[in-house]
């Protein structure tokens, strides 16, 4: 075009960035990459290959190995051999190489953003100044944790080798979020990236020789889905993954009872609630960030739209017109807004879902940006005239495609935002500070932006509720991911309490029966007879009859699952309150200190000192409880922006607790007191063995002022009981202290709402132990972390600070 | 939404007060900072496309001096820039040497009015002067008014006014708009520019209140700034001018021109600016009709840019003509 025609129509000119350090770098490798493993590339003989190709034209970029079983084994054995050092390097060197990396990043960010670009699609917008310097700051932040982990972690140490496996929106991003903190901790790296988007994480292997870091401290396996099941079945400590929530599940069931630590990232379907008293244009610009940032290949997209009904029709129509105005093009051009679709079977997957919404009533309408002729592409488009049952408006389409609703009151928004099996982040517009901070605990996600979105930060968590999965990363809750507590790896086997045989029945003629004390079950703050009107035997350590207890079924567990749900306004009670009632408790046991120790020593055999024992320790973690209530405030972080995140903690919501044999009363009151604490409504299953210490204390939490369904008890067998709650959509969380083949089956079955469970894997807890049962280690198992960006900033002074 | 009269286009006629269109604007600071800090990636300008919009930009400069030491002399020598603000040769290198290149306006006090008159004479490039009081505006009424008339007398075609900050700042906008109306009747058929003062608001959600209003008066351009502010025009203030433009142009069909005006003086600003005002309220306003930049020295980094593109090595001060 001439400089004529250009005055006249004003157009844009295409602004591709250079590709020539990238091209260069290809023809170094002739185009064509092995594994690295234990410091060395490695191209197996025989090995499978495959091709990675640029999807904005879809030429082909590079020829990649596909690890297999051996290679996957060699890579895990030479991280298991690096780890052992890598962790006596302590914080100080691993922070020299972590400071290192950093560095390299920050000094190869030029072509690793156009790699990225042209591998994934994106465009170098995106990845120049989003991922890649999020990427830096990651390796930054993380040398950060490094260097302070002996004194902010003092009694914790790394798990060991960590298996991961990455998705293709962010490849690098993604690759910085599990190798920085699993590195900073001490723990050795096996990575599978995405077989669409492998190139960025060859190239930081490059990175990692040139930053000297030792053989075998991260391992970097290219290959498709087989390659990355290897990886998360290999002889590994940690698995941590990111992408579907489909194949989430799988790895939570396949990694079911292993003892390998869980952390993954899923799916979401997040809302992006504009009300009213929100900036329209600011809300408008937003969702091109939410929405239309990587295509909306984004796990925490603002794909759902719930906009107030009064400003709706103006609110779309203005939407309309900013959607027109998008420009899709080649990833390396600098004056576009969307680049391509990682792959034609992701652009498949996105025709057919809208073709199935648009078949289910939806309206879809498209804006007619021009598409580059070639490549992968598809237009940004906005999804009306839904309802909730519309597959666009429930389920993730992982592309460009927003999917609109209107509400009518706040409680509305709300309940339409938590309407979803997702719970990842959420997105609100309103100028009303007071609203936008109500609104935001409300919502069931990890994440929360005000009045912006994808906001991202090394030392702000990230990570979801629900089917999103569950782990953080980012900050403190993500180190905590990658270590565990020194006392653990010391656990010894755990083992019912034998069972009497023959329970000794009382006798015809054996005189007058005393008044029978009924145990029945604490359902709903009402005492309940079990569902099957079944009772069983409760036998003394020597096999003589104590009393009968209610034979609880699936359906008390439904029965008070459901009271617990309804008591969940629990979590929304101040601190304060639940700190009071909880030393009310105490107050009360103590009272009756002398029956519990006589109970105990009556059924256990336990001498009166060991009983008396128990008691006053029930005593004092109920005050520990209450004591921790109110100071588990959680933190305000200050990400690189005018604003704060508050990372807040709350309540996971509905807990299942199943309680081990041994310590009847004492691991009974611990694990109900902070779970009490936290804010949680519980089911608890008593010890199977002595459950008669659960049934008598009903009576102390009914005389303690704790509102009804705040607790529950079901009486019955561990197994079969903890079953229908592990399967139970209502239960958000799920303790289990129990057999190790029990530990499995829990895990394997929480796996269908993705709970959160905290299982002995067949090891013993000891409830005495004032370091296993730590006031601050329990009420982080019984809470969740919600991070809450508020950017903020009203005054005309130039972005001055005061 | 509620709409007064919808003509395609044409001189604002103003849409009378309506208090109900105020109500719905709020303004986050920190959104319009995002959108701002990254349309830059999102819209690089290169090759042709740059050249054109350097020109661009050059023909709506209102090339402007506002000093206590301006002769009859020194704005000759500016209106003559104004007339011929780019070498011939650098225009020739892009085949646009009889584009017919001037500058938007030559903006003056009043009293230069009467001799950039005599040395424009029938040039295509118009005399805008600033008045009611300019820099502060707290002339009283009568004689703000009757600035104005006289400068369109001694032959300004555009009047750029200065409101009454303190009606913005305790919110009292139906006397805003009482002001601006009185001034556009004063203006009679000279295009008239609302300078807002935006530097002196205490927030965008006034900048974005304050530009709605001097539109329902009737004005056919919003102003920034005098130039004369703490801060004067920024992209974060005009992005929330020109949302209210396209919303008033929603409301009432009307298309109000827009402004920025001080403290843009690179070629790099000024595309920046262009790029702004194109994907907000659109191709339309990349035009003198519809946008001027208030500037004394951006014309000087254009003119070293342009020359960079049209023969390659970069240029110096010098080698320009000076205005």
């Amino acid at each position: 075009m001439s400089v004529k025609e250009s005055f006249e129509s004003m157009d844009y000119a295409p602004a591709a960035e250079s590709r020539k350090n990238v091209d260069e770098w290809l023809k170094a490798n002739s185009a064509s990459f092995g594994l690295f493993i234990d410091g060395e590339w490695v191209k197996p003989k025989g090995a499978k290959t495959f091709a990675t190709y640029s999807p904005a034209t879809g030429e082909k970029l590079a020829t990649l190995t596909a690890a297999g079983q051996d290679e996957v084994d060699t890579a895990v054995a030479a991280a298991r051999n690096a780890q052992g050092r890598w962790a006596l390097l302590g914080g100080h060197g691993r922070a020299r190489y972590l400071y290192a990396l950093a560095r390299l990043v920050q000094k190869h960010s030029r072509i690793l953003a156009v790699l990225e670009s042209l591998d994934n699609g994106k465009p170098i917008r995106e990845s120049r100044d989003i991922d890649i310097p999020l990427v830096a700051r990651h390796f930054y932040h993380h040398a950060g944790w490094a260097q302070l982990m002996d004194e902010e972690f003092p009694h914790h140490e790394a798990l060991g080798v960590a298996g991961q496996v990455i998705p293709w929106n962010f490849p690098l991003l993604m690759l910085a979020w599990k190798v920085a903190p699993a590195l900073a901790a001490g723990n050795t790296v096996v990575m599978k990236p995405a077989e669409f988007t492998s190139l960025t994480a060859l190239k930081f292997a490059e990175l990692c020789v040139e930053a000297g870091l030792p053989k075998g401290v991260v391992n970097i396996v290219t290959g498709e889905g087989d390659t990355g099941a290897m990886v998360v079945k290999a002889d590994v400590d940690k698995v941590a993954f990111t992408g579907s929530t489909e194949v989430g599940k799988i790895i939570r069931r396949a990694t079911a009872g292993s003892g390998k630590k869980l952390t993954l990232e899923l799916g979401g379907k997040s809302p992006y609630i504009v009300f009213e008293d929100a900036d329209i244009d600011g809300a408008i610009e937003g969702l091109v960030d939410a929405i239309w940032f990587n295509q909306g290949q984004v796990c925490c997209a603002g794909s759902r739209l719930l906009v107030q009904e009064g400003i709706a029709d103006r609110f779309l129509e203005k939407l309309k017109r900013r959607m027109s105005m998008l420009r899709v093009g080649h990833s390396l051009d600098k004056c576009i807004d969307i680049g391509a679709v990682v792959d034609k079977e992701q652009k498949d997957r996105i025709e057919g879902l809208i073709k199935q919404g648009e078949s289910e009533g939806a309206v879809i309408w498209q804006a007619d940006c021009k598409l580059p002729t070639e490549g992968v592409f598809y237009p940004p488009t906005l999804v009306t005239g839904v309802g909730t049952d519309n597959i666009l408006f429930k389920e993730e389409v992982f592309g460009p495609v927003l999917t609109a609703i209107t509400f009518r009151t706040q409680a509305e928004a709300v309940g339409l935002a938590n309407n979803t099996r997702y719970g990842l982040a959420a997105t609100i517009w309103s100028e009303s500070i007071s609203r936008a901070l109500e609104v935001a605990p409300a919502i069931k996600a990890g994440v929360v932006w005000i009045n912006g979105t994808n906001m991202f930060d090394a030392a702000v968590g990230f990570g979801g509720y629900r089917e999103s999965g569950f782990g953080r990363e980012g900050g403190r809750e993500g180190m905590l991911a990658y270590m565990r507590p020194k006392y653990e790896a010391a656990l010894k086997d755990w083992a019912p309490l034998a069972k009497a045989e023959n329970v000794a029945m009382p006798k015809a003629g054996s005189g007058m029966p005393g008044l029978d004390r009924t145990a029945k079950m604490y359902i709903g703050g009402k005492q309940a007879r079990p569902d099957g009107g079944d009772s069983t035997p409760v036998a003394d350590k020597k096999g003589n009859l104590k009393g009968l207890v209610g034979a609880g079924n699936y359906k008390d567990i439904r029965n008070a699952v459901e009271a617990a749900n309804k008591a969940a306004g629990w979590a929304g009670t101040a601190t304060h309150l639940r700190a009071q009632i909880l030393y009310y408790i105490a107050e009360n046991l103590s009272y009756r200190a002398d029956e519990f120790t006589e109970r105990l020593m009556d059924l256990t055999g336990a001498t009166e000192k060991a009983a008396m024992v128990e008691v006053d320790l029930s005593v004092k973690r109920l005050f520990s409880a209450a004591a921790m209530a109110d100071k588990h405030d959680g933190a305000v972080h200050s990400p690189p922006l005018r604003g704060v995140a508050l990372a807040m903690n709350e309540a996971v919501g509905t807990l299942g607790i199943v309680c081990p044999d041994e310590a009847p009363l004492l691991a009974f009151v611990t694990l109900m007191a902070y779970a009490v604490a936290g804010g949680n409504t519980s089911v608890i299953i008593p010890s199977e063995r002595y459950p008669l210490l659960a049934t008598d204390f009903y009576q102390i939490l009914e005389t303690s002022d704790l509102p009804g369904g705040v607790v529950n008890i079901v009486t019955g067998g561990r197994d079969e009981m903890a079953m229908p709650m592990a399967r139970h959509y209502g239960v958000d969380g799920l303790w289990y202290f129990g057999s190790r083949e029990g530990a499995k089956a829990i895990e394997e079955a929480a796996a269908d709402n993705m709970k959160r469970v905290w299982v002995n894997y067949g090891k013993a807890y000891d409830f005495t132990s004032p370091v296993q049962m730590s006031a601050r280690s329990l009420i982080e198992r019984a809470s969740e972390v919600k991070n809450i960006w508020v950017p903020y900033g009203d005054a005309n002074e130039g972005g001055k600070s005061y | 939404m509620t709409s007064v009269n919808k003509p395609d286009t044409g001189v604002n006629k103003g849409a009378g007060f309506h208090a109900d269109w105020l109500d719905g604007i709020r303004v986050n600071k920190s959104a319009v900072e995002r959108r701002t800090a990254t349309l830059g990636g999102r819209r690089a300008v290169k090759k042709d496309a740059q050249i054109a919009f350097m020109l661009k930009a050059i023909s709506c400069i209102d090339l402007t001096t506002l000093a206590g030491d301006d002769t009859p002399g020194r704005v000759r020598r500016l209106c003559q820039k104004a007339m011929s603000p780019v070498r011939r040769d650098i225009l020739d290198a892009f085949d646009m040497g009889d584009m017919g290149l001037t500058t938007g306006a030559v903006c003056v006090y009043h009293a230069m009015v009467e001799g950039a008159a005599k040395v424009l004479g029938n040039s295509s490039v118009p005399i805008a002067a600033v008045s009611t009081g300019f820099p502060a505006g707290l002339a009283p009424m009568e004689t703000k008014l009757e600035e104005i008339r006289r400068s369109v007398e001694a032959g300004a075609r555009e009047i750029d006014i200065v409101v009454t900050r303190a009606n913005v700042l305790t919110g009292n906008w139906e006397a805003l708009y009482a002001e601006v109306k009185a001034f556009k009747e004063a203006c009679g058929p000279a295009l008239m520019k609302t300078i807002l003062a935006t530097g002196e608001h205490g927030n965008l959600t006034q900048v974005a209140k304050a530009s709605m209003v001097a539109m329902m008066a009737g004005s056919d351009f919003i102003k920034t700034s005098t130039g004369m502010e703490g801060v004067n025009a920024t992209l974060p203030v005009s992005l929330v001018m020109l949302r209210q433009i396209r919303d008033y142009q929603d409301r009432t069909g009307f298309k109000v021109g827009y402004k920025p005006a001080g403290g843009i003086k690179t070629a790099k600003d000024a595309v920046a600016y262009l790029a702004l005002v194109k994907e907000e309220v659109g191709r339309d306003w990349l035009d003198p009709k519809l946008f001027r930049f208030g500037a004394s020295s951006l014309l000087g980094d254009l003119e070293r840019q342009l020359e960079y593109h049209a023969f390659g090595g970069y240029s110096a001060g010098y080698r320009h003509p000076m205005g």
